[in-house]
């Protein structure tokens, strides 16, 4: 194993993990808006953003779909030295990460009709992220707001399935968005 | 002119206070240790341990001093404390074949290999209070004799090879832990005999009595129940292999139940299962008796509507920290519901009475 | 307390609160299941709320909790001490000042901003549980969106009643989908429940967490021609003559005299601070109450 595999992670777990955890709340519970986040430094090419989600929320209970783009052993290494989640297929995964072109939307679960929540969060690596392009409505947005989203029509369907459907972080760099299921993009 | 009452900081401090004093009691008493409880509560104890689903006798015995012998606030420290403990992994599962046995009956058979056990059991003391142990509580050594080094088999192994007892499914999964997962229903059967081997003892103790009372008879016999030390082994993947990691003392109880057969099975019995930890045995007892009313889907017989045999029932309610818990925060304040309600029965009241008036009226 | 990790809770169990909250965002109104752990406080004592602001807090937060909108009720200062000592944040009475609400049974009168977050204790998150004891059937009634036991339930009060004769925990319908318990809050707080703030709500011994997201529809259950009433006291506070906030009512002698004052006593005592004095209130003094 690499030195720099066991680098990179939270220098302070528990606090560092709950300024993320704060940033990725507010962000889910505010579609759209953008927050930057610190404390995590992956090996590439996982951003910033996504490496800090990672470390916030999973662990052995959370298995992970890498999609082409991301699945390299370094980026394997250094998931399961610092947060000893497994790998799975896409249909199995809580969480999946990657570009919005290698990621195999259809495949990942979006619930059971008795449990809705049983659906996974695809983090989504972005070129470019900010408040321009799809206009926004829904539950936690005021009035609307926009957000730079790779495509329109995925993102109207999933939101067709509510109250199933899949929920989205976009990140770039070190800064990050979120989507969940109950936001209607224009 | 009103002044609105405050202090509730000080209230709580003071409350405090009070109750080490009165945990402590007359001090002119001497002090109990944690070792006196340990060794001469050790029933207390070990309902402790079963309840609070944490195998440690000193631990135990803490916190039965803390709690001033209220044994349920006595779990409920235990679980407080044994809930974030970090996981170092999971052992695996206790051979009770290999049990040293400290007793061992049976109540269908009168002799079996490995013999009728006694031990150490209450069962024959005539409930006479005894009052030299007020003054003297020094007990003279007991007749004692070499454990014999053969294991015991289960009685029922008996009636296995007969193909009398129906097979119990095996499988080597990893079973749900209702400690790390949100309970969810149906249940598996693992998963109900972990919730009951935490339940508390007087609630499955009732639960297994109905069944014996008519709700949901199963005609249970005692085939087996043994109590002894069982060596606990855990996998260790950077070696390959187990290794022992220490030694625990269990209660194993198995019923053998009568059933019906059906169109496709001749007749065969069934079998109820308990294990809890320590010395336990109306624990055990009660648990095999309620694991076995609850199996009636899987073995195709009625459901009667009894209590025992539903399992949402039995498992939402069984956890004596939860219900203590919710039962007691009825002390809590309440102003704003009531208040909500006062208002509303007031208005009702008023509009009731209105209606009359009028009626009269007209 | 040094023996404990930051806010009590293991991180593992942090991370499995915080995806339940995450997921409870995603589906507002929906009852996420989750592990609760034992706490070091009984069950019905404000575990959930205490799991969940053990998993949302950070040091810089500032953290008030009430019960039944008071911030020195025993239990709400027994929760406040636990996460001075565990988690080491600042803590106010001070609605205003406060990033953090635990709250039990009352929503704060002054509104919330979108900065501030506010964590519900819940006694039982089911809204439908009085109806139909069962989990297995309510779960089934959630997932094909069967509330009409509860319309019925609303509707035989009227007949009987003329009146809902709900008068806390009044349930709600969020954006149109899931009815959800609001937690025992007075009906008069429901129209707050749509609101600036993030609102999670945490059920520890039914092993529930459900949240609101900001903005978001929230909207009482009624019928046409009996529109939902938030109703309070007809009374104006007694210490600082609020007209607008809810009132508990005490028993002040032994003729049964009563009196009324704001639930509320942040709301209570900052409008006592800037000259407000209510029929039996005295001008507002530092330390004197």
């Amino acid at each position: 194993m690499q030195a720099h595999v066991l680098e990179g992670g939270f220098d302070n777990h528990a606090v560092d993990s709950s300024h993320a955890f704060r940033a990725v709340m507010t962000a889910m519970a505010r579609p759209g808006q953008i927050a930057t986040l610190q404390g995590a430094l992956p090996p590439a090419p996982l951003s910033k953003a996504a490496g800090v989600v990672l470390l916030t929320l999973c662990d052995p209970e959370t298995p992970i779909y890498l999609a082409p783009s991301h699945d390299s052993q370094q980026l394997r290494d250094w998931i399961t030295f610092h947060t000893g989640a497994p790998f799975v297929t896409a249909e199995a995964a809580i969480f999946a990460v990657g570009t919005w072109q290698d990621l195999p939307v259809s495949a990942f679960a979006i619930g059971t009709a008795e449990y809705p929540d049983r659906s996974a969060t695809l983090i989504v690596e972005c070129e470019s992220l900010s408040n321009t392009g799809a206009v926004l409505r829904g539950p936690g947005i005021k009035d609307q707001t926009a957000l730079s989203l790779p495509k329109t029509d995925a993102f109207q369907s999933n939101a067709a399935l509510f109250p199933l459907g899949l929920d989205f972080i976009f990140t770039c760099s070190d800064r990050l968005a979120a989507l969940p299921r109950t936001t209607r993009v224009g | 002119m009103y002044v609105a009452v405050k202090g509730g900081e000080r209230a709580i401090d003071n409350a405090h206070a009070w109750l080490a004093e009165e945990r402590r009691g007359d001090t002119d008493v001497a002090e109990l240790s944690v070792a006196q409880i340990r060794e001469q509560m050790a029933l207390a104890v070990n309902r402790v341990m079963a309840e609070g689903s944490l195998y440690d006798p000193d631990l135990a015995a803490l916190a039965i001093k803390q709690s001033r012998g209220d044994l349920i606030e006595a779990i409920f420290l235990i679980r407080a404390y044994r809930t974030t403990l970090p996981r170092f992994g999971g052992s695996n599962p206790i051979d009770t074949d290999t049990m040293q046995c400290d007793r061992r009956v049976s109540a269908t058979f009168k002799d079996a290999p490995g013999g009728q056990v006694l031990g150490p059991t209450f069962d024959y003391t005539h409930r006479l209070l005894d009052f030299k142990l007020a003054a003297d509580g020094e007990a003279p050594k007991a007749p004692s004799t070499t454990a014999p080094t053969e294991p015991t088999p289960h009685i029922m192994s008996f009636l296995d090879r007969e193909n009398l007892i129906q097979p119990e499914k095996t499988s080597d999964a990893t079973p749900d832990d209702l400690t790390r997962k949100p309970l969810e229903l149906p249940a598996s059967r693992a998963l109900r005999l972990q919730s009951l081997a935490r339940a508390d003892e007087g609630f499955i103790l009732g639960m297994a009595y109905s069944t014996q009372r008519g709700y949901a008879r199963n005609h249970a016999f005692v085939a087996e129940l043994r109590i002894g030390a069982v060596a606990v082994e855990m996998d260790i993947p950077e070696l390959g292999f187990a290794i022992d990691i220490g030694e625990i003392t269990v209660t194993e109880c198995e019923t053998v139940n009568q059933f019906q057969g059906s169109k496709t099975e001749p007749p065969q019995f069934t079998r109820g299962y308990g294990l809890v930890f320590g010395m336990t045995e109306r624990k055990a007892i009660s648990m095999a008796l309620v694991d076995r009313a609850l199996r009636w889907k899987e073995l195709g017989e009625d459901n009667l509507g009894a209590p025992a045999q539903d399992e949402e029932f039995v498992l939402y309610h069984s956890d004596n920290i939860q219900a203590t818990g919710f039962l007691e925060h009825i002390k809590l304040p309440h102003y704003v519901d009531f208040q909500s309600e006062l208002e509303l029965i007031r208005k009702l009241r008023r509009e009731a009475q209105d209606a009359m008036s009028q009626e009269a009226a007209q | 307390m040094s023996d404990y990790n930051f806010a009590y809770l293991d991180e593992q169990t942090k991370r499995m609160i915080r995806r339940a909250i995450l997921k409870g965002l995603a589906i507002p109104g929906y009852q996420v299941p989750f592990a609760s752990r034992e706490m070091p406080m009984p069950y019905g004592w404000g575990t959930g709320g205490v799991q969940v602001s053990a998993a949302i807090l950070t040091p810089d937060d500032t953290f008030k909790v009430i019960d039944q909108g008071a911030d020195d009720t025993t239990n709400a200062v027994s929760i406040r001490r636990f996460f001075q000592k565990t988690a080491g944040v600042a803590v106010t009475e001070a609605t205003t000042e406060a990033s953090v609400i635990q709250t039990r049974h009352r929503i704060p009168e002054q509104d919330l901003r979108d900065d501030q977050i506010l964590v519900y204790q819940v006694p039982i998150p089911e809204p439908l549980r009085f109806l139909e004891p069962s989990e297995v059937e309510t779960r089934k009634m959630h997932s094909l969106e069967e509330y009409g036991l509860m319309h019925v339930k609303l509707y035989e009060d009227i007949s009987q009643h003329g009146d809902i004769a709900t008068a806390y925990a009044y349930p709600v319908k969020v954006e149109g989908r899931y009815v959800m318990d609001p937690s025992p809050i007075p009906k008069f707080d429901n129209p707050k429940l749509e609101m600036a703030g993030i609102q999670l709500f945490g059920a520890g011994r039914e092993q529930r967490i459900y949240a609101i997201p900001p903005y978001t529809q929230v909207v009482s259950l009624d019928f046409d021609d009996y529109p939902f009433q938030p109703t309070k006291a007809d009374h104006a506070c007694d210490l600082c003559g609020a007209e607008d906030s809810y009132l508990d009512e005490l028993i002040v002698d032994d003729a049964g005299g009563r009196m009324f004052m704001c639930s509320d006593t942040d709301y209570c005592t900052s409008r006592r601070k800037n000259g407000h004095v209510g029929a039996q209130g005295v001008p507002f003094k530092e330390d004197a109450a």
